[in-house]
């Protein structure tokens, strides 16, 4: 049960998107989210979802996914869009007029418009965590945010972080399968009972999974220190991200869309 | 000049997790390593033996006496890298040692942070996982092996520093018998390839395949010699509540009962041929 928690939604794949380098593609995902707030006219987003059309093209990532990682904020996309479609007043006559609720036709193009582009927001940064690992996530940040190091940002540290938190996700989630099952053998109702029952017999399996994970840190921080860790100074790497021909090409390309997206803020 | 001086050497070790209490985990230990040798170290749970180990690359520093790795006293800061990346050590449990999401990169996790270059890195974390053979599970993630696996991919990490000698605490204790299998026969190939092994066991098995056997009890070395020296005498090991072979205590049982049986029967096969030739 638990164990079939994934970490991010990564798609494995040899896709140009997959190959790319991770920094690029952070960097781009971050423009593409300022693009598509300023260029949030018809053409814009309809363009930017073009756009995506055809990068989950290219990554071969099937369509079902996408509508997995859409489902979780379909309710608010729908509350936000009834809210515009009753709120936003017109000129005009309204197309519909329930009591005192009034619809117009710029409340309508609004609802859609808003809720394309939540659509175009997630669908898009989804793209970035289906085409990259967790693992060459956490090097891209780290290799972005090193200019940070001169203001004595932990830069090192954040990585290391994230890495043995990505590391022991799984290894914790095991353990914690194991402390339910003990304690089921011992009697204790968790699946059921009134709310606050369940909140109370989550204390048993929190406890040993708290002091279990300290001794873990423990001999973690020992082997780490057997293996001469002493911070992130002089430290080399054995994979290093290398901005190569394809990622040239890439910036081009994504260069190129995001402007024409923009462009389109010209004609409205 | 240091090609003459033992790997490991430890001269009157005493040390105590509470200088509150009187009690010595190690208690005056005098012992030496030679290169190239295995030495199994066994004794009944809290005798010291991991203390004792932690010792060998400067986790822990003595009260009083010292050791030398190579000839290096372990107190001496500045050569603290130098000590640790000679003098390897892998633990008990696999999945508190591994740090990176990928096999590959955890081997590399050594070398990255001594500041290997690069290109030579990548040619010592291959070197290190094929040795251990885990090579074919290289961009695997962790959690996704087999204790064994784990801890060949633990091994390989301290190998991949080339270290000249490899100190086990109790590096099987939680395999099963394959896992366990497995990684003695990676211990063995090390052993061949010449690295010193110290290895702190409560398996006879294991302990059985070393060059020198040493006994602790509360802090102190108590017995020392070859397998067949210390495991042939079942009654004093039984007083240290530690196990005896079943082939020691096979031999014993038979002597007491009146067959002219030899010393130094420890295994099933050295039991097996004693009986052969008794009967024939």
């Amino acid at each position: 049960m638990l164990r079939d928690i994934t970490i991010g939604q990564h798609f494995p794949g040899h896709s140009v998107l997959h190959r790319c380098d991770p920094r690029l593609k952070l960097v781009g995902v971050i423009a593409y989210i300022i693009v598509l707030f300023l260029a949030s006219n018809p053409l814009g987003i309809t363009l930017s979802l073009g756009m995506l059309v055809l990068l989950y093209g290219v990554a071969r990532i099937p369509l079902r996914l996408i509508l997995k990682s859409l489902k979780p904020i379909v309710p608010i996309i729908l509350f936000t869009a009834v809210l515009n479609l009753f709120f936003i007043s017109g000129e005009g006559e309204p197309l519909v007029q329930i009591w005192v609720l009034r619809i117009y036709r710029e409340g309508v193009n609004y609802a859609v418009l808003m809720a394309t582009r939540v659509v175009a927001l997630i669908a898009g940064t989804s793209l970035l965590t289906y085409t990259t690992s967790p693992i060459v996530l956490t090097d891209a940040i780290e290799s972005l945010l090193r200019p940070l190091q001169k203001l004595h940002f932990p830069v090192h540290e954040l990585a290391m972080m994230m890495t043995i938190a990505l590391r022991f996700i799984p290894t914790l989630i095991d353990e914690t399968e194991k402390i339910m099952n003990a304690q089921k053998a011992r009697g204790a109702k968790l699946d059921n009972g009134k709310f606050t029952e369940r909140i109370q017999a989550l204390i048993p399996i929190l406890i040993p999974l708290f002091i279990s994970a300290f001794r873990r840190a423990d001999e973690l921080a020992m082997a780490m220190e057997c293996r001469c860790y002493h911070g992130g100074e002089g430290r080399t790497r054995l994979k290093v991200l290398r901005f190569g021909k394809l990622d040239v090409l890439c910036t081009l390309a994504l260069v190129a869309m995001l402007a024409a997206i923009l462009a389109t803020k010209l004609l409205f | 000049m240091e090609q003459k001086s033992p790997m490991l050497q430890a001269r009157d070790l005493r040390f105590r997790y509470d200088p509150e209490r009187p009690d010595y985990a190690v208690d005056g230990v005098s012992l030496e390593v030679a290169r190239g040798e295995f030495v199994a170290v066994l004794g009944a749970n809290g005798c010291g033996k991991s203390t004792l180990a932690k010792h060998f690359n400067a986790i822990l520093l003595p009260e009083s006496g010292t050791v030398l790795v190579e000839g290096i006293d372990t107190r001496s800061e500045e050569h603290l890298y130098d000590i640790r990346q000679k003098a390897g050590m892998v633990f008990q449990n696999p999945d508190n040692q591994i740090v990176a999401t990928i096999v590959e990169e955890d081997v590399a996790f050594a070398l990255e942070n001594l500041g290997v270059p690069t290109s030579e890195m990548r040619a010592r974390v291959d070197e290190a996982m094929q040795l251990t053979g885990i090579y074919e599970y290289r961009e695997k993630a962790p959690h996704k092996l087999s204790g064994g696996q784990k801890q060949r991919v633990a091994i390989a990490g301290v190998i991949a520093m080339r270290p000249d000698c490899l100190i086990l605490d109790e590096a099987t204790a939680m395999l099963d018998p394959r896992g366990r299998r497995a990684v003695m026969d990676t211990i063995r190939r090390l052993r061949e390839s010449g690295i010193t092994i110290v290895s702190i066991t409560h398996y006879m098995e294991e302990a059985a395949q070393a060059d020198r056997v040493l006994v602790m009890s509360h802090g102190r070395v108590v017995m020392e010699g070859t397998p067949e020296q210390v495991f042939s005498q079942t009654e004093t090991l039984k007083g240290y509540h530690l196990d005896v072979p079943q082939a020691a205590e096979l031999r014993d049982a038979l002597a007491a009962a009146g067959l002219p049986l030899p010393e130094e029967v420890i295994t099933p096969e050295a039991c097996a041929r004693a009986l052969y030739e008794l009967l024939r």
